[in-house]
């Protein structure tokens, strides 16, 4: 019985995204902050053909602090998102680097259909606020759209 | 048992110049007792990617704000911040933050709401700290939990609503957001995110002198006579004058706050933190659209 409920969202999620959801939600609201700051940590730097073209990436400007993101979709259809921000801005840092490790080779069809409040699910609404959440909120909305561009 | 001020020759000109400690009066009393450091950053991850050693963290809208009402948390869960943070009625505190200590500066309204005595500003801010290579700690801090009373907020000094500024025409109002969001092109501040105000433009009859602008290139205030040319002569204030400040939410309006109260020694100060978020959605209240300040309404 108990095994129907271990699914919360409407809308499947991707592995790598429920786990990363999973992982959060398995700490304490405290700890989830760290686990935050790890995924900030991890933000990947860009590759080399993307440094130096701050004209090829796009800026989130929901969010408080700079981040720019650009998404590319492969040969196979695979969806790779880049995105750079500054290091005083580890809170704007971590939600990309979340969004840059669970979109990573996902299908374009599959990030279409990503649930949009993705980044509520997180429980990180206590321990970041609302309003920060909401640029996250919009950083994967920015993503969809290229996604949609890139595809059509 | 307070710390000692900062006798520092640059903040002697000021009104209050015990509200400011520099990064080298800072150093020096590091881990000295009753010195409680306390970084207030607007990226609340900020403090966790290393902060001034023995510096505890007091995030704006996590700890200082009430969970479900907009408002400030009550004298009981300040008592609760306070003491596990190691502070006491009596402590020295001093903070810091990101941004022109931006959010810094509201914490200290904050506390100053509380009727904290002795609260003061790092100039220049965690930037300044950070650009003259002074040491920073992942280490978290040991923290002595303090026994803080339970102190009732008093509001009526310092916290304007929005009857007040109804009230006040005539007296002058500073909103201190950028000449975008004054003018009413825009209800948020240039890269902020939308934080639900229904209309744009000002209060009437306000000045419009952007918070950052008492903030020197360096992060660090800048000398009192550009103060002075800001406020007084720019913005026609003169002594005995009530002032009411605002911002979008009361943070920006916080730091002008400061400037006018802590450097200036304006009397009276208030910081209206309903903001354009309450002036721009409520019914009825007058706005005045476009560069120029505009006429108090008639009553």
């Amino acid at each position: 019985m108990g095994h129907n409920f271990t699914d919360m969202d409407a809308t499947e999620l991707p592995d790598s995204l429920a786990e990363i959801r999973d992982d959060f939600l398995g700490l304490e609201v405290k700890e989830r902050l760290q686990l935050l700051l790890e995924f900030s940590n991890e933000l990947p730097e860009l590759p080399e053909r993307y440094r130096d073209h701050p004209d090829l990436f796009e800026r989130v400007e929901e969010c408080q602090s700079p981040i720019f993101i650009v998404v590319e979709v492969d040969g196979e259809g695979s969806v790779h998102l880049f995105a750079t921000a500054p290091p005083e801005a580890p809170t704007t840092r971590g939600f990309a680097s979340i969004l840059v490790q669970g979109i990573e080779g996902l299908s374009a069809s599959q990030v279409l259909e990503l649930a949009d409040d993705y980044p509520s699910m997180l429980g990180l609404t206590a321990a970041v606020s609302p309003l920060r959440i909401r640029g996250m909120t919009a950083m994967l909305a920015r993503i969809k759209r290229q996604v949609r561009e890139r595809t059509a | 048992m307070a710390v000692a001020a900062d006798p520092s020759p640059r903040f002697a000109a000021f009104a209050h110049p015990e509200r400011l400690v520099s990064t080298d009066w800072l150093q020096q009393h590091l881990g000295e007792p009753g010195l409680v450091v306390v970084e207030s950053d607007e990226d609340v991850l900020l403090y966790e990617t290393g902060h001034i050693p023995t510096a505890v963290k007091v995030d704006w809208h996590t700890d200082l704000n009430d969970p479900v009402v907009r408002d400030y948390i009550s004298g009981e869960q300040f008592a609760a911040l306070a003491s596990s943070k190691g502070i006491s009625r009596d402590s020295t505190v001093v903070v810091y933050g990101d941004k022109n200590n931006w959010w810094a500066a509201y914490a200290l309204w904050v506390f100053t709401l509380f009727g904290h005595t002795d609260v003061r500003l790092l100039d220049g801010g965690r930037d300044a700290w950070i650009a003259e290579g002074r040491a920073v700690t992942t280490d978290e801090t040991e923290v002595a939990p303090a026994s803080y009373p339970v102190v009732d907020r008093d509001d009526a000094a310092i916290r304007a609503f929005k009857d007040d500024v109804l009230d006040h025409f005539g007296s002058p109002l500073i909103d201190v957001r950028s000449p975008e969001e004054f003018s009413g092109e825009r209800t948020t501040a240039p890269a902020y995110p939308e934080e639900g105000a229904l209309r744009a433009g000002h209060i009437p009859t306000a000045q419009n002198v952007p918070w950052a602008r008492a903030a020197a290139a360096d992060g660090r205030f800048r000398e009192v006579e550009e103060l002075n040319e800001i406020y007084r002569q720019g913005a026609g204030l003169a002594d005995g004058d009530a002032i009411i400040a605002y911002c979008r939410i009361g943070e920006r309006s916080s730091h002008t706050w400061f400037v006018l109260t802590h450097l200036l020694g304006f009397e009276g100060v208030r910081n209206y933190d309903g903001s354009w978020t309450e002036w721009g959605s409520a019914v009825r209240v007058p706005i005045t659209t476009g560069a120029e300040p505009g006429e108090a309404p008639a009553r």
